[in-house]
C-alpha cells in the first residue's frame, strides 16, 4: 500500500482546470520526482499533496486513510521546502526551530535537534545570524534544515534549487542526496530539470498541462515515453542502471545487465551505482552480417529490434541489447539494412556519447 | 521668541515645582489616551487580520472605509459621541457625558480607523508565500496569526504609534465630550486651549511642551522596541 496517494483530484483557478490527477501514489521510503515544464501545475500538485490548497474535488489519502476536515494533524507529519527559502524575520536557529515550536517541542530537545540539522547542512556557524542576511545558497540550506528537523513522514521539495547558481546547486544536491539516503524519508521532489530528476528520483512522474502523463522508473520514462509530447520534453534517452566495474584514465566500464558498457566516468569509483544515459541519435545500428566495423566507437552490442515508432522524419528503433536501447535512424537506413521487429543488429556507440549519472547514496 | 523662552521656563517651573494641577492634567492625558489606544489596538488589530486574511468579497470596500475613517474630523466624532451620550440620547442612562470615559470613547473612535487601516496595509505587505510556508511548518490558525504579526511587527508598531498620536494630540472631541472640567476631564491639549484663550501664552506653551515631551518618550520607547534586531 502506498504511503500517500491522490485520487480523482481536480483543481481549478478562475474557472480553468489547472490540475487533474486520477491517481498518483508515493511509496514509503522512495523519492518520486515530478518532472514537468513551467506552468505544468507542479507547484499546485505539491500544495494539494501537502494540503496547503484544497482541491475542488477528489481526495488525499495518507497511510490509506482519506485526510478530511482539519488538516493540522496531517500538516504536522509532513514538511515542505519551496523554491524561495521563505525564512522568517528571525535568527537562523529560530527559523529552524519554528516548526518544532509549533509542535510543542521545547527546551533542550529543540536546541539539540536544531543544532544537529544546522550542522548536517553545514550552516551551524550561521545559527545566530538573521535569516534575512543570508546568501541564496545559505538560505536554502537553512530552509532544508528547517524541513528535515521535523523528521517528517513525507517531504515535499518544490524546485528547491532552481534559484541557485550552478556550483551552489551541485553542492546542495550532493548533500540533499546523502540526506535522503540516510533518512529514507518518502519524498516528492518537483523539478523542471531532467538531470535533477534522474539524480534524485527513484521513480519519475511526468506532469504536463496539469495531468500526470507517465509514471515509472527513469529507464521507463526516458526509454519509452508514452507519447510524442512526453518524448520531446524528456529528450527520449536510453537510461539504464548499472554498476561501475573499473575506471581507467577517466573511462569507466559499467556492468549493465551483464554487458560491459564504456563511458566517461572521471568522478566515478568502482562499485558506484550509476545511470547510463545515451541519446538515440548517438546510437548506430549495423547489420549483423557486416560484423564489427573497425571505428573509434568503444561499444558494440548485439541486439534484437523490438519496436519501431515514427518520430518526425526519423524512426525510433527500440532494441533489446540485454537492456533496452533506443536508436534514431532514417527510413532509408531501415530499408537498406532490413531493420524489422525481430531482426538482429549490432548497436554501436562511442564512450564519449555515454553520460553517467551517479545515483544517490552511491 | 521671548514668549517661547518664557514658555519653556514656565514649563520647567510647573514640572519641578510639584504643582498638583499639572500632574493631574498630565495623568488624565496619559490615562485617557493610553486606554483609548489600547482599545483601538485591540479592535484595530482584530479587524485588520479579519479584513486582510479572511474577507474576500467586500475587502476593497472595507479597506476604503477605514482609510476614509483615518480622516474623521475629531470635532465631528465628538459631536456624534456627545449626541449618543446626551441625557436624552440612546446611551444617556449611562451618565457618561463629561467624564473621562466619554473622552476614552471619543479618542478610541478616532484612533481605531488609523490603527486598522495601517494594520491592514502592514499585514498585506507580508509575502503571501510566507503565509503558505508558515502553514506548511505545521502552524495552527492561532500560531499562524502570531507569526504573521511578528513578521509585520515593524509596521504594526508604526500603526500603534500613529494611533496613540491621534489620540493624545486630539482636542476637538475631548473638549466636546469631556467639557474640559478641572480635576476631571482636563487634558494637556484642552488645558493648552484654555490657557491660550485666557491669554496666558507662556502657560499654554508650557502645557504644549509637556505634551511634546510625553509624546517623545512614549513614541521613542515604541520606536526602540520597533528597531531592535529580531530576537534570537
Amino acid at each position: 500500500m502506498s504511503l500517500l496517494s491522490l485520487r480523482d483530484v481536480s483543481v481549478a483557478h478562475g474557472g480553468r482546470e489547472v490540475l487533474r490527477v486520477d491517481a498518483l501514489d508515493v511509496n514509503g521510503g522512495e523519492v518520486l520526482a515530478v518532472l514537468g515544464p513551467n506552468g505544468a501545475g507542479k507547484s499546485t500538485l505539491v500544495q494539494v499533496l501537502a494540503l496547503l490548497q484544497k482541491p475542488a474535488s477528489g481526495e488525499v489519502r495518507f497511510a490509506g486513510e482519506p485526510v478530511r476536515g482539519n488538516t493540522l494533524a496531517y500538516r504536522r507529519r509532513v514538511a515542505v521546502v519551496f523554491q524561495e527559502p521563505l525564512l522568517l524575520d528571525a535568527s537562523v536557529k529560530s527559523n529552524v526551530g519554528a516548526g518544532l515550536a509549533f509542535r510543542g517541542v521545547a527546551g533542550d530537545e529543540r536546541r539539540r535537534r536544531v543544532h544537529e540539522w544546522l550542522d548536517r547542512f553545514g550552516v551551524a556557524h550561521l545559527a545566530k545570524r538573521s535569516g534575512r542576511m543570508l546568501s541564496g545558497g545559505e538560505a536554502q540550506r537553512v530552509s532544508l534544515a528547517r524541513a528535515f528537523v521535523l523528521e517528517p513522514e513525507v517531504l515535499f521539495l518544490d524546485e528547491p534549487f532552481s534559484a541557485l547558481d550552478a556550483p551552489t546547486r551541485h553542492a546542495l544536491i550532493d548533500d540533499l542526496s546523502a540526506m535522503l539516503s540516510d533518512t529514507a524519508i518518502a519524498t516528492v521532489f518537483v523539478t523542471h530539470d531532467r538531470a535533477e530528476a534522474l539524480r534524485l528520483g527513484d521513480r519519475i512522474a511526468v506532469l504536463m498541462g496539469g495531468r500526470v502523463r507517465q509514471v515509472g522508473t527513469p529507464a521507463e520514462v526516458f526509454g519509452s515515453p508514452v507519447d510524442e509530447e512526453v518524448a520531446q520534453f524528456v529528450g527520449a534517452e536510453t537510461i539504464v542502471a548499472g554498476r561501475v566495474q573499473s575506471v581507467d584514465e577517466g573511462v569507466a566500464v559499467v556492468n549493465v545487465a551483464g554487458h560491459a558498457v564504456e563511458g566517461g566516468g572521471e568522478a566515478m569509483a568502482v562499485g558506484d551505482e550509476v545511470l547510463v544515459c545515451l541519446r538515440p541519435e548517438d546510437v548506430v545500428l549495423g547489420a549483423v552480417h557486416e560484423g564489427v566495423i573497425p571505428t573509434s566507437a568503444r561499444n558494440h552490442l548485439p541486439a534484437r529490434v523490438t519496436r519501431i515508432v515514427p518520430s518526425g522524419p526519423f524512426l525510433r528503433v527500440e532494441v533489446d541489447a540485454g537492456f533496452p536501447l533506443v536508436a534514431l535512424i532514417t527510413k532509408q537506413s531501415r530499408e537498406d539494412l532490413g531493420i524489422e521487429p525481430g531482426a538482429d543488429v549490432i548497436a554501436t556507440f562511442k564512450a564519449s556519447a555515454v553520460h553517467l549519472i551517479r545515483k544517490r547514496g552511491g | 521668541m521671548e514668549l517661547i523662552f518664557d514658555g519653556v521656563e514656565e514649563a520647567l517651573r510647573l514640572i519641578f515645582s510639584g504643582d498638583g494641577y499639572v500632574y493631574e492634567v498630565l495623568f488624565t492625558s496619559l490615562y485617557v489616551s493610553g486606554v483609548a489606544t489600547l482599545i483601538a489596538l485591540a479592535i484595530g488589530f482584530g479587524l485588520a487580520s479579519l479584513i486582510a486574511l479572511r474577507l474576500a468579497p467586500g475587502k476593497t470596500l472595507a479597506v476604503s472605509a477605514f482609510n476614509v475613517g483615518m480622516a474623521l474630523p475629531p470635532v465631528t466624532v465628538g459631536l456624534i459621541v456627545s449626541i449618543l451620550l446626551w441625557r436624552s440620547g440612546p446611551l444617556g442612562e449611562l451618565n457618561l457625558l463629561y467624564t473621562r470615559t466619554a473622552i476614552i470613547i471619543a479618542q478610541a473612535v478616532i484612533a481605531t480607523p488609523v490603527v486598522t487601516a495601517l494594520s491592514i496595509a502592514a499585514i498585506q505587505s507580508v509575502n503571501p508565500r510566507l503565509r503558505l510556508q508558515i502553514a506548511a511548518l505545521g502552524a495552527s490558525r492561532w500560531q499562524s496569526g502570531v507569526m504573521l504579526f511578528r513578521e509585520a511587527r515593524v509596521s504594526l508598531l508604526a500603526a500603534s504609534m500613529a494611533g496613540f498620536g491621534a489620540a493624545i494630540s486630539e482636542v476637538g472631541a475631548t473638549m466636546v465630550v469631556g467639557g474640559n472640567i478641572k480635576g476631571s476631564t482636563r487634558t494637556l491639549t484642552s488645558a493648552t486651549v484654555l490657557e491660550v484663550q485666557k491669554g496666558n501664552f507662556d502657560t499654554g506653551i508650557a502645557f504644549s511642551m509637556i505634551l511634546l515631551v510625553v509624546i517623545f518618550f512614549v513614541v521613542g520607547g515604541i520606536t526602540f522596541v520597533q528597531q531592535r534586531r529580531p530576537a534570537s
